[in-house]
């Protein structure tokens, strides 16, 4: 890389850095907890609206994974998601009312927040529809792999979002707070993604699943990105570009193996296809604070309404990550 | 007659508190050295928490780094105390923090005793050790070491460079061959008292102060020096991955580590509640009295590295994505594309699919949609037969279809009219079998009913991007195995030609072949060729066809061939 490209980027990260320290008036605290956090606690942050319905079963799976503290940005619900938050004895939760979009989806408040309390800790940054899995979860603790990351001297961990969908209309089933979403929404495309590498920033792009396949096959290049790094050592000269898809230094981005090895790799599964997702997906399309003027959602909505069944005779059945390890969405690398 | 432990003993002092105790209600002497970087009160409370044990001992506290000499100036100073405290120690067993003992203390106590005079220790010459990480292994010997390598890496690799360019090198002491071998051993009295009250030991351990890594090199060489009987492996099981870092035990291990019959394993994450309630218990079992087999372990650690390395072939994700050259196999399995067939042939792919109970499907790569076998619209892996989706990236198209059917093998067409931005990488996968019949897509522009300046607009079209497609299959970096036929070429033999094809897929088909798919009707194409040219448009790819057809002597597509 070029001295000139090396400059551009580290300005360039300073620019998101010095944005999201000016988003923070944006930020009132509602319920600040993050005196509690330890010096070596693994932190999730998340930013969300309207979610109540699904935050019992979000807590409860990272708690179980060994997550020690939650920060949330609460833009603006009006369900109880707030008060629900609150309660719980190991969230801080953030108001804002500010625009979504002009946060950049939120990008410019975690950012801060990150900075703020994620420094020195292996942070988690997710959406409450996300649901890491990485090798050995189901024995392992998220601690037993941040540790083995810190011994192999590498800082943030790569994922591929998963997008999961049930078999039938995906209205057909009621989800209900507390439940698991994968009791239903279990199946998922084993085999359709595709990635090209963003020269810019170092990171993967990958896209495809059910959501290329059903709603983007005309317009390929438009398809969700689904490279997640979700899982960094924070510092606080770090600074999320996009999402949690890529981030600066570059280097963060190079979660893949370029000489042929596979690095240990997750994937977040996503349970975006619940029963709440028709209306959420009108709601949001007449909010317009989505991403690409919400052409996502767009297309979701007609998509939908046209033929609401994601499932093919080729979906593949979630059963546990041994199984994503061997369809090769993931990897254990050296992990043994 | 005793073992003695020696623990060195840096981080999570809880665990090792909770071995040394272990170890020390069985009876057994402990000298622990505690890393002087662990501060004060942390120290006192680790001392207090082992103050009820009578044969439990604290040595000089050194500064450790990994990599220097500090670990073995540690080692030393627990091990006199060891053997000037406790009598009755014949073997002293070199520990750490994170060793987790996996049987009772009385089988290692048995095994050792039925062994007096042996001691364990890796111990190999550099020339036979080939998993020195840094490429060093002679140079650790004759170069010098004084910058660490975790704090000053620059230092250190600029000062490396400096002495090979100078061609700096120390010498050994006379006598002394340099061995390398695992850090965790267990030495006899005679043999580490040898070692530690030699007159020599000042030279020695001048010379070891600057070598790399000493704490793998000091004990493993000078015990060649003393020792009566050496076995050379370690009594503790511990593997090292490709980056030279230690494998770490969790509780889904346990009953792997059990059956291994390892004495003592490292390291154990400290927080394998699992393996330290099940392992550290008063020995409930009647000895048994194994030798350690740590082959499974072995096995499980060698294919993590090999998965680190090398990688699964032909697979593209999130944690792998290979550059151009590495990937060590671009597709995962083999396939075969036909090119020409299915104009030549009527009813190709279904009497090739007969054949050789291959999955063949038809023009994957056609611009209307992708031709999945059986006509399907998505397909293993839920891939989509949108064009544009396969368009958007073909090579990932191909790369999953081959992975998603792993164990099959795929056989599809490919010709002038479908996309050819897959062309290239066809050409260059070592996995692609590629078999053309050249020119062959002017038979169905024959049999068409268009008209004929719309046909030789079309001819020259196809033949234009046939003839890119067959320059990028003879450049020199294919490596696919290529066979082109002209039309021509091809049905003066079209059996044998088959034949050579079925050979290559193998499969079931493995008879020689009796009868050729029918072919399409030729007679008139040869005309149909010079009309082309009399047009002005110059059909080269067929090969020389005969301008009038002998259909006499030349039996007719459709009648059988006969066996040769």
């Amino acid at each position: 890389m070029g001295l000139l490209k090396s400059y551009r980027l580290r300005m360039e990260r300073k620019r998101w850095r010095v944005r999201a320290i000016r988003k923070r008036r944006q930020l009132t605290s509602v319920k600040n907890r993050t005196s509690q956090i330890a010096k070596s606690d693994i932190i999730v942050f998340c930013t969300l609206r309207n979610e109540v319905v699904r935050l019992p079963f979000f807590l409860k799976y990272y708690r179980e994974l060994g997550v020690d503290h939650f920060v949330f940005v609460d833009n603006g619900s009006d369900d109880g998601t707030t008060d629900y938050l609150s309660a719980q004895p190991d969230v801080s939760v953030f108001g804002t009312n500010h625009s979504y979009k002009r946060s950049r989806f939120g990008v410019d408040w975690i950012n801060w927040l990150l900075r703020k309390y994620g420094h020195g800790h292996w942070s988690l940054v997710l959406d409450v529809d996300e649901f890491l899995v990485y090798p050995f979860c189901d024995t392992r603790p998220i601690r037993a792999l941040t540790d083995w990351l810190d011994a192999s001297s590498v800082k943030s961990f790569g994922t591929m979002l998963l997008d999961m969908y049930p078999k039938g209309p995906i209205d057909s089933v009621k989800y209900e707070a507390g439940r698991d979403p994968f009791e239903h929404v279990h199946w998922f495309d084993s085999g359709n993604y595709t990635i090209q590498k963003n020269e810019r920033y170092g990171n993967l792009w990958i896209q495809g699943g059910p959501r290329a396949r059903a709603f983007f096959a005309d317009k390929p290049e438009r398809a969700p990105a689904l490279n997640k790094v979700p899982l960094v050592r924070w510092d606080r000269s770090y600074a999320y570009v996009s999402s949690s898809h890529m981030l600066l230094p570059r280097g963060l981005n190079l979660v893949y193996d370029e000489w042929g090895g596979e690095k240990t790799s997750g994937c977040l599964l996503h349970a975006k296809f619940l029963d709440t997702f028709t209306s959420k997906s009108a709601e949001e399309l007449k909010r317009k604070e989505h991403f690409a003027n919400s052409h996502e959602y767009k297309a979701y909505h007609s998509g939908l309404s046209d033929d609401p069944d994601l499932w093919c005779k080729w979906s593949e059945k979630y059963i546990n990550w041994r199984q994503l390890e061997i369809l090769g969405l993931m990897s254990k690398g050296n992990w043994a | 007659m005793t073992v003695g432990f020696v623990m060195l003993v840096h981080d999570a002092l809880d665990r090792a508190a909770q071995v040394a105790r272990h170890w020390s209600e069985h009876g057994k002497p402990i000298v622990i050295h505690v890393d002087k970087r662990v501060d004060g009160p942390t120290f006192e409370y680790f001392k207090g928490k082992l103050a009820d044990l009578e044969n439990v001992r604290f040595s000089d506290r050194h500064a450790c780094e990994w990599g220097n000499w500090s670990i073995v100036a540690a080692t030393q100073s627990a091990c006199e105390l060891m053997l000037d405290t406790f009598a009755e120690v014949r073997h002293v067993y070199l520990s750490s923090g994170s060793c987790m003992p996996l049987r009772p203390v009385e089988e290692i106590q048995t095994y050792l005793d039925e062994r007096p005079r042996t001691d364990f220790i890796e111990s190999v010459t550099t020339d036979e050790v080939d998993w020195t990480v840094g490429g060093l292994d002679q140079e650790r010997f004759t170069l010098r070491f004084p910058f660490s390598w975790k704090r000053q890496r620059r230092l250190f690799d600029r000062y490396v460079d400096l002495q090979r360019r100078l061609k700096m090198t120390r010498r050994i002491p006379d006598g002394l061959t340099p061995h390398l071998g695992s850090q965790w051993w267990c030495l006899t009295r005679q043999t580490l008292s040898a070692i530690l009250q030699d007159p020599r030991r000042e030279e020695f351990d001048r010379y070891f102060k600057r070598v790399w890594i000493p704490d793998e090199s000091y004990f493993q060489s000078l015990a060649r020096l003393y020792s009566t009987q050496i076995e050379s492996r370690s009594l503790t099981l511990s593997k090292f991955d490709f980056q030279g870092k230690p494998h770490v035990f969790y509780d889904d291990h346990l009953q792997l580590l059990r059956r291994s019959d390892c004495f003592v394993a490292r390291k154990i994450w400290p927080q394998a509640e699992r393996l330290y309630r099940e392992f550290l218990v008063p020995a409930s079992r009647a000895l048994v009295m194994a030798e350690p087999n740590p082959l499974k372990i072995d096995r499980l650690f060698s294919r993590a590295t090999e998965r680190r390395t090398r990688g699964r072939a032909g697979l593209y994700m999130q944690g792998r994505f290979p550059n151009e050259g590495w990937e060590n196999g671009k597709t995962s399995g083999r396939y075969t594309v036909f090119e020409g067939f299915t104009d030549l042939f009527e009813d190709f792919e279904a009497w090739i699919a007969r054949r050789t109970g291959n999955r063949v499907h038809g023009n994957l790569f056609a611009k209307d949609r992708v031709h999945f076998a059986g006509g399907d619209a998505v397909y293993n892996g839920a891939l989509s037969d949108s064009a544009p989706l396969r368009e958007y990236n073909p090579r990932a198209f191909l790369t999953n279809l081959v992975w998603n059917t792993r164990g099959e093998h795929q056989c599809f067409q490919f010709g002038p009219a479908d996309d050819q931005k897959i062309s290239e990488f066809l050409a260059t996968d070592g996995n692609a079998q590629i078999s053309v019949i050249s020119g062959a897509w002017a038979i169905p522009l024959f049999h068409s009913n268009q008209n004929f300046s719309e046909l030789r607009k079309e001819a020259a079209h196809l033949q234009r991007v046939e003839t890119a497609h067959l320059d990028l299959l003879r450049m020199g970096k294919t490596k696919a195995r290529v066979r082109i036929w002209s039309l021509a070429e091809f049905i003066e033999n079209p059996m044998e030609n088959l034949q050579t094809i079925l050979d290559e897929i193998g499969g079931i088909g493995q008879r020689r072949l009796s009868e050729v798919p029918v072919m399409a009707d030729l007679s008139g194409f040869g005309q149909f060729l010079q009309n082309l040219k009399n047009q002005g448009m110059s059909p080269h790819l067929m090969g020389d066809f005969p301008l009038i057809q002998d259909s006499a002597e030349k039996p007719q597509g459709g009648r059988p061939y006969l066996v040769k």
